[in-house]
């Protein structure tokens, strides 16, 4: 009980970047122009050239207020600071850990960034090779990615599986404040993390309930700009429940 | 030679052979495209920025743009003998310097962005198609781009202009003093989207300054055609 509690606080924390409306959104290429005028304010993935805004990502356009900015729709993960991710240990040096994270550099945790005590004589005994860990990342640098695991809720991952989505649906799967995946948590009784860098880890008492709510992820994936997205998840969840 | 004579297959001087562009092909690709010029066709995946390895080869300044272009052993009529060849490794290298000049590596320090261009069918032009089909799978993998980049090949047969030369053009031959000589030019470019300027200008055959200049104009209209598809095959994505 105290664990799923746990890591309610890890998905609360996170900020929502993505809302579920679509309607008024359009896809833009790089190179087209976006607006004009001065009114607007070049926001993310987009850049000013006198007096146009030009795309320069492909991906949906959002003007939100002034501000217009660009939401990738397909592509590999970029790590931000205060992102939740999950990671596998590759490396242990003297002083901490090297994480795989699935971005442009490993990640770095050191042993002052970990909770509790830590026996410096044998690293391993707190976190081995190839073990999954929930961290949160603490700086990007141009050359290393640091992460941190002082605060709660962050820990090793043992049992369960581990399900590899693209980063770009993860908002998705999350939904507006944890809806979506608190729904699929409720009804299929799993506890799940979604890191930000795309992978899922699911982990519940059944191995049939593990797969249903692997099932419902994948779907979100698929098909992401549906109209009632949650809806459908939830009959599918319920038609599919393991008694 | 003849005023209004239409090319060998029925075409315009200016008329590109049948494009057709397809997005997201490959799953498994963080982006990837395919993009053809009538019987010519290339498949482009893109992968990353990721972690570079070997490290050496890292730059701590700015990414690195790696593109492999490759022909299928079946690609031609005769058997092409697999894995890379010096023509395969020059058009690799200027595949890379096309792109790259549209992405700003210099957010991706010490990282790589991989590029696999792969000719599936090749019927002449085929750097023009992987270029195209590159710039795709960049921008569907989500890579930052200030603009996007269109190619095509123009040449000069039998003493016309002439966009997107087809293999039994570029193989045109006229026979002087007894001897056949080739006498097709052909010249692939490859042209920003936004500001028109060329990031491809190879030359292969003989061209005088004025039909240059003539081949730069007509090259850039072609690729306003060829961007107007490539847009079309992104936008298509939401649909599906």
């Amino acid at each position: 009980m105290t664990l799923k509690k746990e890591t309610e606080d890890i998905e609360t924390s996170e900020k929502e970047i993505d809302s579920g409306e679509c309607e008024s959104r359009t896809i833009v290429t790089p190179g087209e122009v976006v607006a004009e005028g001065n009114d607007f304010l070049p926001g993310e993935g987009t850049r000013r050239e006198g007096k146009e805004i030009l795309a320069q990502k492909f991906g949906l356009l959002e003007k939100n207020n002034k501000l217009v900015k660009i939401i990738p729709l397909s592509g590999a993960y970029v790590s931000r600071p205060g992102n939740v991710i999950i990671g596998r240990v590759v490396d242990i040096t003297f002083n901490g850990w090297l994480i795989d994270i699935l971005s442009t550099h490993e990640a770095f945790l050191s042993i002052m960034e970990c909770y509790g005590y830590v026996n410096k004589r044998d690293l391993t005994e707190l976190y081995d090779f190839n073990d999954l860990i929930v961290a949160k990342i603490k700086s990007v640098k141009a050359r290393s990615i640091d992460l941190s695991m002082k605060e709660r809720g962050f820990k090793k991952l043992e049992g369960g599986m581990l399900v590899r989505i693209n980063s770009t649906r993860v908002p998705r799967v999350i939904g507006k404040a944890g809806s979506m995946v608190g729904m699929i948590k409720d009804e299929t009784g799993c506890n799940i993390i979604v890191g930000q860098n795309g992978l899922v880890w699911i982990n519940g008492s059944k191995v049939e309930n593990e797969l249903l709510a692997k099932k419902a992820i994948e779907m979100i994936v698929e098909k992401p700009f549906q109209e009632g997205l949650t809806e459908k998840v939830k009959e599918f969840l319920s038609k599919n429940k393991i008694k | 030679m003849a005023e209004k004579y239409k090319r060998a297959d029925g075409r315009d001087y200016d008329e590109t052979r049948k494009m057709e562009a397809k997005v997201g092909v490959v799953k498994r690709a963080d982006g990837s495209a395919i993009f053809s010029f009538g019987k010519s066709q290339a498949l482009a995946c893109v992968y990353g920025p990721r972690q570079f390895h070997p490290q050496h080869l890292q730059n701590p300044e700015k990414g690195v743009l790696r593109c492999y272009y490759d022909m299928t052993s079946f690609s031609v009529p005769e058997r092409k003998r697999p894995g890379p060849n010096r023509r395969a490794s020059e058009i690799s290298f200027v595949t890379s310097r096309a792109l790259e000049t549209v992405i700003p590596l210099e957010n991706y320090p010490n990282s790589v962005i991989d590029c696999y261009i792969l000719i599936l069918q090749a019927d002449a032009s085929t750097r023009c198609a992987g270029i195209n089909a590159a710039a795709l799978a960049l921008a569907s993998a989500g890579i930052p781009m200030k603009e996007m980049v269109s190619a095509v090949s123009v040449g000069k047969i039998g003493g016309a202009i002439v966009a997107d030369i087809s293999k039994d053009e570029e193989d045109y031959e006229i026979v002087k003093d007894g001897k056949t000589i080739k006498s097709a030019t052909d010249i692939p470019f490859a042209i920003l989207s936004r500001s028109e300027k060329i990031s491809l200008l190879q030359l292969d055959g003989r061209i005088k300054p004025e039909d240059l200049k003539e081949a730069i104009a007509m090259a850039k209209k072609v690729c306003r055609k060829i961007n107007e598809i490539q847009k079309k095959a992104l936008k298509k994505i939401k649909e599906e």
